[in-house]
């Protein structure tokens, strides 16, 4: 018989986990995107693919050097500290710095192409309209970009629930504080426990279409309005 | 730097891909000033430093205040310069309706301090745009585009509004629908502009100065009439080169069909019903319609027949040549173009100060509309 309550706390816990990086993400984000976007700066391409890196890398390199970055000796140990801690790594925090950096791509560049794709036009008409530059990029930018908004943040928040690599890496298999769902899967595959993995495994085939078909059926209609 | 209140005064120089400018020009703060000249010559260019949009070495007061001065390391950003800017294409904002559109430079404006001497009905009711107010602007078309570009602008509250070939991208159709709101617009609103153009005859339909730019540099500067009457300048060789003049509107002739008008210097009788008697219109003779005569022809099918001088002959290219006429018996009137060949010059011993007989074939109307209702207050 399997329990069906040890199904709960993973699934909150990545919930939580993939909330709280996509929050992190837009703020931290958007004002890279943006750069990324208006800049003519020569060397903002190497700073893009700096922040396009987690796409190619394996997840395990990433997570090990997160792991040598947040642990005791590391500079993150060392902010730990400060609070009391003795490390990141293998905390909730360390976690929710992993997938901030680990799914970085996946907001940056949506968000980049969209505030790409209006061109200058736009901010120069609302600088002619008495549009100061941060009144320009609230009330004409962000609501022009907002589709690549949208498709940053779902893909944000969707591929932080299913990372794998780098929580195992720098997370462990705490329950409450680091087992997420795709680790979950990976442990009840492990001990045989078909069951759970598999209503799991079948809920986020579920989750994940449904996000893809809510974010397609949004992007159109916003498409719509401001075309 | 001295800065007119009566004047805009710009001076660029720089090297912008390539491309150098070198331009300085002094227009009166009323009024259209048509910025005239092929692509390539820096027209638009300068529109955009006008605008801040572009910052290139130099400077510009406007009526009396300095909004860029290197010297003095003054410049002004583009959200601090108070302007209406027309792009070529309307540029709506496509995530706002019509009437967000209209006042979203408005509502910005008054923020910072303006005086709301634009409404937004006068606006609304002077372009048409009742009905269009809470469309999107996908669904608008072209001409209608462009008059909330212009609503857009003219709600911004500018000192100074620019508009950059406002009419290029549009068919022929939509021109014509917004051709009499830019002339009307010239005389509802007390704000000057600054028209950025290369089609002569809308120069001539809209302009009351004109700057000639070539190679980004200023060829002339002057008052419309002027400048294109002066044969010392490229523009006076085009095939179309006209003469542009105020006429005042006279009786009109019921069985003939024609009305009087007065132009300085002379009087002129043209074909229908142009308008009250009393009201002014602008008229274009163009150089290729003027003939002339020592003698006053006595019989001939041509209408207006006028006393002149010439002032100047100057030739084209081997066969032809463009003389400058002051109009009137004296010649103290306005000044026209005449188109001839030179041995008619020769034949007829036409020469500078001599009166001769202006006639002219065909005289058309390039201004109708007048009205008296200002969309200004106060």
């Amino acid at each position: 018989m399997p329990h069906w309550v040890d199904l709960w706390p993973p699934i909150r816990l990545t919930l939580e986990l993939a909330s709280l990086t996509t929050i992190l993400l837009m703020v931290v984000g958007t004002p890279i995107a943006w750069w990324l976007a208006r800049s003519k700066a020569r060397w903002k391409e190497a700073v893009a693919a700096v922040v396009a890196l987690p796409l190619v890398l394996p997840p395990t390199v990433l997570g090990f050097y997160l792991l040598l970055f947040l642990g005791p000796q590391g500079p993150g140990g060392e902010v730990a500290s400060w609070f009391g801690l003795r490390t990141f790594a293998f905390t909730f925090s360390g976690l929710v710095f992993g997938s901030v950096l680990y799914s970085m791509p996946f907001v940056v560049q949506p968000i980049r192409n969209a505030f790409a794709a209006f061109g200058d036009r736009p901010l120069e008409v609302a600088a002619t309209l008495r549009a100061s530059p941060w009144d320009t990029f609230w009330s004409v930018a962000v609501p022009l970009a907002s589709p690549g908004f949208l498709t940053g943040a779902v893909l944000g928040f969707a591929h932080t629930v299913g990372e794998f690599g780098v929580v195992l890496m720098i997370g462990g298999n705490i329950p409450g504080r680091t087992r997420t769902l795709s680790v979950a899967i990976y442990d009840y595959v492990n001990t045989l426990h078909w069951t759970e993995a598999h209503v799991i495994a079948a809920g986020m085939v579920v989750f994940s279409f449904t996000v893809i078909l809510a974010m397609m059926l949004l992007e159109k209609r916003i498409g719509r309005s401001t075309r | 730097m001295s800065a007119d209140p009566g004047a805009i005064a710009a001076r660029y120089a720089g090297t912008l891909g390539g491309f150098t400018l070198d331009a300085a020009f002094t227009v009166p703060m009323h009024g259209i000033t048509a910025l005239f000249g092929a692509s390539g010559s820096g027209k638009t260019t300068i529109l955009r430093a006008i605008a801040g949009l572009q910052r290139l070495p130099g400077s510009l007061s406007v009526g009396g205040e300095v909004w860029q001065d290197d010297a003095a390391g003054v410049f002004r950003r583009p959200h601090e310069r108070p302007v209406g800017y027309v792009f070529q294409e309307a540029s709506l904002f496509p995530h706002l309706s019509v009437r967000r559109n209209l006042v979203f430079g408005r509502d910005r404006a008054v923020a910072a301090g303006a005086a709301e001497d634009v409404r937004f009905d006068d606006v609304v009711e002077f372009l048409g745009l009742a009905k269009l107010l809470d469309r999107a602007p996908a669904r608008l078309s072209g001409g209608e585009r462009q008059r909330v570009a212009i609503g857009r602008a003219l709600l911004a509250q500018p000192k100074l509004l620019l508009m950059d070939e406002p009419l290029a991208a549009l068919d022929l159709a939509s021109k014509e629908d917004i051709l009499p709101y830019l002339e009307t617009l010239h005389e509802r609103l007390q704000v000057p502009a600054l028209y950025v153009s290369h089609d002569l005859a809308e120069v001539q339909r809209l302009a009351d100065t004109i700057v000639l730019l070539e190679h980004g540099k200023v060829l002339a500067t002057g008052p419309l009439a002027d400048v294109l009457t002066d044969v010392n300048l490229p523009s006076a060789r085009r095939p179309d080169a006209s003469a542009v003049l105020d006429a005042e509107v006279g009786a009109y002739d019921e069985r003939y069909g024609l009305t009087a008008v007065t132009v300085d210097g002379g009087a002129l009788l043209v074909p229908g019903r142009i308008g009250e008697p009393g009201a002014h219109r602008r008229i274009r003779i163009a150089a290729a319609d003027v003939s002339l005569a020592i003698e006053r022809p006595s019989r001939t099918t041509i209408t207006n027949v006028l006393p002149a001088r010439v002032v100047e002959l100057r030739p084209i290219d081997d066969a032809q040549m463009n003389v400058v006429l002051t109009l009137g018996e004296r010649g103290e009137g306005a000044r026209v173009l005449a188109r001839v060949t030179r041995r008619s010059v020769e034949l007829l011993g036409i020469a500078t100060g001599q009166a001769v007989f202006a006639q002219v074939k065909a005289v058309s109307m390039i201004r109708r509309k007048r009205t008296a209702v200002s969309i200004r207050r106060g």
